[in-house]
């Protein structure tokens, strides 16, 4: 008996937690705009950005958090503590940095702060009470970095709003993120520039009600 | 430089340790082979190898390059069909499918396509 009251205390407290600190994650591969997107979420509400951002593939190497963002949408107000998490990969070299004429030893300085990054996004997978999928909408969405993630997300029962970014490029084929991942919400935006962001935040009051 | 690839039937994981399960397709990857795996790992399991993957990078093994097929194509599957998969897959566990693990030093890139599926190596 005790152990029932226990378990189902735990439950409650768990979900009281949950509506008072909802964690939303912004997850994907590397330079798909996570970042980006949550700059435009911060200087949409708070007035300020969160995170630095650049060309150059794993700018963010650690998981950032901002907390008690405040979003309102037709009269309904959604509180969140938001976690930009670096890019997911399989694969990391600090060749590829060089391409960017980075010197070599911060190449591999970056590398190895990438490895870190990657773990740690993993890591926080089972924190998030909801996540936004971020995908460059100028790649093919087929790869399996974004299956693992999404499948991961769907094991755990975490609500999954799936971003098509830079459909202000002409390369964009929002379609073919829609085809990919048929059983979710599907936005396409723009993070840079804003295109349809206020379907993006409608999209998210849908998927995080 | 030749392309070696091993097959790894379900048969040779299943009775494993997720742990062990890892540990044996990573030390295969490390030794420049490419898998073709017999099923799939669970989502999961795909999670912790990318993090173990992580974790030996270093500056003769660069991480892996990692593809699933499934024997659906989703685009063309009927409600019976996906039922009928989820029974078998319910009975049979992730038996069915194959999975492609690659040393990123010797695969380039996998591209995968609803239908279609290329590898793309480093090797001259």
């Amino acid at each position: 008996m005790l152990k029932v009251l226990r378990s189902f205390l735990g439950k409650l407290s768990k979900i009281l937690k949950k509506k008072k600190n909802l964690k939303l994650g912004l997850y994907g591969p590397p330079n798909a705009g996570k970042s980006t997107l949550a700059n435009r979420i911060c200087k949409d509400w708070l007035g300020e950005e969160m995170s630095s951002v650049s060309a150059v593939p794993h700018e963010t190497r650690e998981v950032i958090v901002k907390e008690k963002i405040n979003v309102e949408n037709n009269g309904k107000s959604l509180s969140f503590n938001l976690i930009d998490t670096p890019g997911i990969a399989t694969r990391i070299d600090y060749e590829d940095f060089l391409k960017f004429k980075m010197p070599k030893t911060k190449a591999k300085e970056r590398a190895k702060e990438a490895t870190k990054g990657v773990i740690d996004a993993i890591k926080w997978l089972d924190d998030m009470d909801a996540v936004v999928v971020v995908l460059d909408a100028t790649v093919n969405p087929y790869s399996q970095v974004n299956i693992t993630i999404i499948g991961n997300l769907a094991a755990r029962n975490i609500p999954v709003l799936v971003v098509g970014n830079k459909v202000d490029l002409k390369k964009s084929d929002l379609k073919a993120v829609e085809s990919a991942f048929p059983q979710y919400d599907v936005v396409g935006i723009s993070a840079q520039h804003g295109n349809n962001i206020q379907e993006f935040y409608e999209a998210l009051f849908k998927v995080v009600k | 430089m030749a392309l070696t690839l091993q097959f790894v039937p379900y048969d040779e994981l299943n009775g494993m340790e997720p742990e062990k399960r890892i540990n044996r397709l990573l030390d295969i990857v490390k030794k420049d082979k490419v898998i073709l795996m017999q099923g799939r790992l669970k989502p999961s399991e795909e999670a912790w190898l990318i993090q173990k993957t992580m974790e030996h990078v270093s500056k003769s093994f660069r991480g892996i390059e990692l593809c699933t097929i499934y024997p659906e194509n989703p685009k063309n599957a009927r409600l019976v069909n996906t039922l009928k998969n989820m029974l078998v897959k319910f009975l049979v566990g992730t038996r069915d499918g194959l999975t492609i693990i690659g040393p990123a030093t010797v695969i380039k890139e996998i591209k995968r396509n609803p239908d279609k599926i290329e590898l793309l190596t480093n090797i001259k």
